[in-house]
């Protein structure tokens, strides 16, 4: 398919950012404050759906409840701690400056928009980096136990893309801590009552009534029954979308399927090419392989990356001397090292690999090495540090990662694209806010290291319920139950699809399906990309989602228990959700961030086009055989100017 | 990394529903490779299930990282199987032996009801947490986080406790089923840390009362909980559980 088949490019009011103006330090307190607020009394006559129960979506649905609304939680786990926020290692960002190294709201504002490749909105990154210490504070009220010094305060350590010591952890499981803490708030509420909580739900459809979002059609995965739910706002806060890859290091069930079909009914997905394959990877092992594990990227603190000088060099790491590694990020990155950003040192392990120089049994890994730290520090202060880390990895290579280096090699990790919102979090849907990984706002192009729990919780602690708030008290919204016709037609959609997966009934298994459409999206749509390999994978694509509705066997009924329906559900719609990232990858025609494309480099090095391509692309859903319409929103830089994004001096 | 294959021998238990009749299932697995974890070699049973016609086995998983706590199984009789401080997810294959026959259930608890399988409802849990497990504050009312230091020493314990995850092993592996290392651990947490304090003595009583109320049964200190859990939780919570207990009983003036 051609760009120019691909539909006309326009700038539309559709994707109006809404972002106050004036001084940047004051835009998110002017917005607060000309806000229309819900009486005290009143809160209680509203009813909010929160769907999700990670960092975003379970600290919102705990504020606003503490607020006085009504709120109904929903998550497909069994419970709402164990949403896939809690996988997160290594950190949170914050701009406390404790380490007194010269950070500052400022600053973490400043690395976020370069660490993005000045693809994220100026307004959206500065409010992210003010509320960051409101969050710290939040936590740490909550219990949450961060790591702490020998006096009582917190500690800190650097992540990627940053100078400055500004990452709050606990040990190698800060997510779990975080997710714990809203986790605890959210079980506060649910004993008051003000929150009705639904585990073990899927989302499957979206209501619109009266053109704003009242609604949604949830599977309840035990028994298989359709219900449907009614309120006055919507809050989607289901995660990314990596799993499209297959192969992904999210959890199983992490999925777009919510996403997805609110896509479908009017909520446009934005930037779907901005992926980020994070470096720090345990490298694929065989064809039955179900995931892959993260080794955070805080080991980047101490372990040094290297692969040896020699092409094919089988010996093993701890018979290569010094003089036949090389180090080459230091190399390459001399002013960060090891610390570049993920996207960078991303694709120089696939640079190496390729040239050659990889290691282990497939040749596809590099090495991650602690010798020098443990020599210096001693192992103990290596176990305090990352403990846990070594004895996952222990656990699943039967490698000790004290005696030798661990492999590591770059897997799909998180996404930075995701449906469109403005400044309130609200999508091209009114009524429906989407907030954490769900949405595409802070992160550009790539997401930097310990930003992703940061912006979780910053939108659901501290942003969405101003926002949602502000809708609710500035709009007139006509009662919508479970018998309005929009709510029963939307059952019913549900219902007729659910029946089709079931009766297709051909030879091949949902998770055959999703590998072979993971291989075509790695292939073609991940750390490196060209038009011509996008075309072909749109193609492939096409040709998968025919076989797919021609041949997958899905087995057991609606009315159980089915994790397979579950899986095949998710399957056909990462399908649909493939091409189209294909289709925002073809039209972009740059490469920034996690968005390689080879025709468009320097030196192996990602070339920007900020005369064409700054801004945000939005997908318009124009029907199932439709072309999707994409729009842009031009991105404004007032306060910094994009610059070329170098990490070597 | 040297790769070998396993022939198995599983029999798993299946149970269609919450109240219907389970029973051992006898299945052969051959060529699994060592390098896979324990529920990718379920995986490839349930891909062959599915071929044959058969309905797969239920079981929930979902991080496969060993930190969401969702999956667990009866391995061997051994809660999350044969090694020490691992999650099922995080079993790997080379600790069986070729020919092995296993044998999988799911989490055995009257507390925990069958939901299919080898999946189990562990709301339970969640209603403990509700009774107490958390700190009364709103979004927004924190104070300064620097403002309330605390010792090392006690964050490192309170870290300790609060790694649970909530997988349920300790009461599958407990003969009275009793669920008082997962609610030690909370009440730990929270008591350690000086942000608890307000609430600490109104929390292990709820907590309990609401322990008990699930029909979780007490404990005997036969430490088959420490021995089970995947998230190195140790009975010293449970002895702080019952100081605290004891403490709150004779002082609170609720």
């Amino acid at each position: 398919m051609s760009l120019a088949e691909q539909d006309t490019f326009l700038t539309s009011s559709r994707h109006n950012s809404n972002a106050p103006s004036g001084p940047l330090e004051s835009r998110w307190t002017k917005h607060k404050n000309e806000m229309e607020l819900v009486a005290p009394n009143n809160k209680r006559k509203f009813n909010i759906i929160v769907v999700g129960t990670g960092l975003a979506g379970g600290a919102a649905a705990a504020s606003l409840a503490e607020m006085g609304y009504n709120v109904k939680a929903f998550c497909f786990q069994d419970s709402a701690r164990r949403a896939h926020s809690i996988a997160a290692q290594g950190g949170i960002n914050a701009a406390k400056n404790y380490q007194n190294d010269g950070d500052s709201v400022w600053r973490l504002f400043k690395d976020t928009i370069k660490g993005g490749d000045f693809r994220a909105r100026e307004s959206n990154v500065y409010r992210l980096a003010e509320v960051s210490e409101n969050i710290i504070d939040q936590c740490v009220a909550q219990g949450v136990p961060f790591a702490r010094e020998y006096g009582g305060l917190l500690a800190n350590r650097t992540f990627g893309g940053s100078l400055v010591s500004r990452t709050f952890y606990a040990r190698g499981q800060t997510g779990q801590q975080l997710l714990l803490g809203a986790y605890s708030a959210l079980m506060r509420q649910t004993s008051k009552g003000k929150v009705k909580m639904f585990a073990r739900r899927e989302m499957l459809d979206l209501v619109v009534a009266d053109g704003a979002a009242r609604g949604i059609v949830v599977r309840n995965l035990v028994t298989g029954e359709l219900e449907t739910h009614t309120a006055h706002a919507v809050l989607l806060c289901t995660g990314g979308y990596g799993n499209a890859f297959y192969l992904s290091t999210n959890a199983k069930g992490s999925n777009v399927t919510a996403a997805w079909r609110c896509y479908k009914r009017g909520a446009d997905f934005a930037n779907l090419c901005f992926t980020q394959i994070h470096p720090t990877c345990i490298p694929v092992s065989g064809d039955y392989q179900s995931k892959l594990t993260l080794m955070s990227e805080s080991l980047r603190n101490d372990g040094r990356v290297w692969v040896p000088k020699n092409e094919h060099d089988t010996r093993p790491p701890t018979q290569i001397p010094e003089s036949e590694r090389d180090y080459y990020l230091e190399r390459r990155y001399a002013k960060y090292g090891n610390m570049v950003p993920r996207d960078i040192a991303s694709r120089a392990a696939k640079e190496r690999c390729d040239a050659g120089y990889g290691v282990g049994e497939t040749g596809l890994a590099v090495y991650l090495d602690f010798s020098r730290a443990i020599q210096e520090q001693g192992e103990g202060t290596i176990t305090a540090k990352y403990g846990n880390l070594f004895h996952m990895y222990n656990k699943i290579m039967d490698q000790n990662p004290y005696k030798t280096p661990m492999m590591i090699y770059p897997a799909v990790h998180y996404t930075m694209g995701g449906l469109w919102v403005d400044y309130n979090l609200q999508s091209t849907v009114p009524g429906l806010f989407v907030l954490g990984e769900a949405n595409f706002s802070d992160h550009g192009a790539n997401r930097l290291g310990a930003s992703a729990l940061m912006q979780g919780l910053a939108d659901g602690y501290f942003v969405a319920p101003y926002t949602v708030s502000n809708y609710l008290a500035s709009n007139k919204l006509s009662e919508v139950k479970e018998d309005h016709p929009a709510a029963k037609n939307v059952l019913v959609d549900t219902r007729n699809y659910l029946e089709k997966l079931l009766s297709v009934n051909g030879r091949q298994t949902t998770d055959a399906m999703h590998r072979k459409l993971g291989k075509i999206l790695w292939e073609y749509c991940g750390m490196a990309r060209n038009a011509q390999g996008l075309q072909t994978a749109i193609k492939k694509i096409q040709d998968l989602k025919t076989e797919f509705w021609n041949d997958v066997k899905i087995m057991g009924s609606g009315e159980d228990f089915n994790q397979d329906l579950e899986r095949g559900g998710r399957v056909a719609d990462f399908i649909e959700f493939g091409e189209l990232m294909c289709r925002d990858a073809l039209a972009r025609e740059e490469s920034c961030g996690g968005h390689f494309r080879e025709e468009h480099s320097m030196d192996g090095e990602a070339k920007r086009d900020d005369a064409n391509f700054s801004h945000v692309a939005a997908w318009q859903y124009q029907g199932p055989d439709a072309v999707p319409i994409r729009h842009q929103e031009q991105l404004k830089f007032e306060f910094v100017t994009p610059s070329i994004r170098s990490y070597s001096e | 990394m040297s790769t070998g294959k396993l022939s198995l021998t599983l029999k798993i238990w299946r149970q269609s529903g919450k109240d219907q009749p389970g029973q051992f299932k006898t299945y052969k697995l051959h060529d699994v490779n060592t390098h896979m974890s324990f529920l990718e070699m379920l995986d490839v049973l349930n891909d062959q299930l599915i071929r044959q016609g058969e309905e797969p086995v239920a079981f929930d998983h979902d991080c496969r990282e060993g930190i969401c706590g969702s999956c667990g199984m009866m391995i061997n009789g051994q809660a999350h199987g044969p090694d020490n401080e691992t999650t099922t997810c995080q079993l790997h294959m080379r600790r069986f032996r070729n020919e092995e026959t296993i044998v999988i259930e799911p989490w055995r608890a009257k507390s925990f009801p069958v939901i299919k399988d080898l999946a189990v409802d562990r709301s339970a849990f969640d209603r403990i947490v509700q009774a107490g497990g958390y700190i009364s504050i709103n979004t927004g009312n924190a104070p300064e986080a620097n403002s309330v230091p605390v010792p090392k020493v006690d964050a490192d314990l309170a870290f300790n406790a609060a790694a649970c995850i909530g997988c349920g092993a300790c009461v599958a592996a407990c003969k009275n089923a009793s669920a008082m290392l997962f609610t030690s651990a909370k009440v730990t947490q929270f008591a350690l840390l000086p942000h608890g304090q307000p609430e600490r003595k109104e929390r292990v009583l709820q907590m309990v009362a609401q322990m008990d109320e699930e029909g979780f049964g007490a404990c005997t200190n036969t430490n088959e909980c420490q021995a089970a859990c995947p998230a190195g939780i140790t009975v010293e919570n449970i002895a702080r559980l019952n100081r605290e207990y004891m403490w709150a009983t004779l002082t609170s003036r609720n």
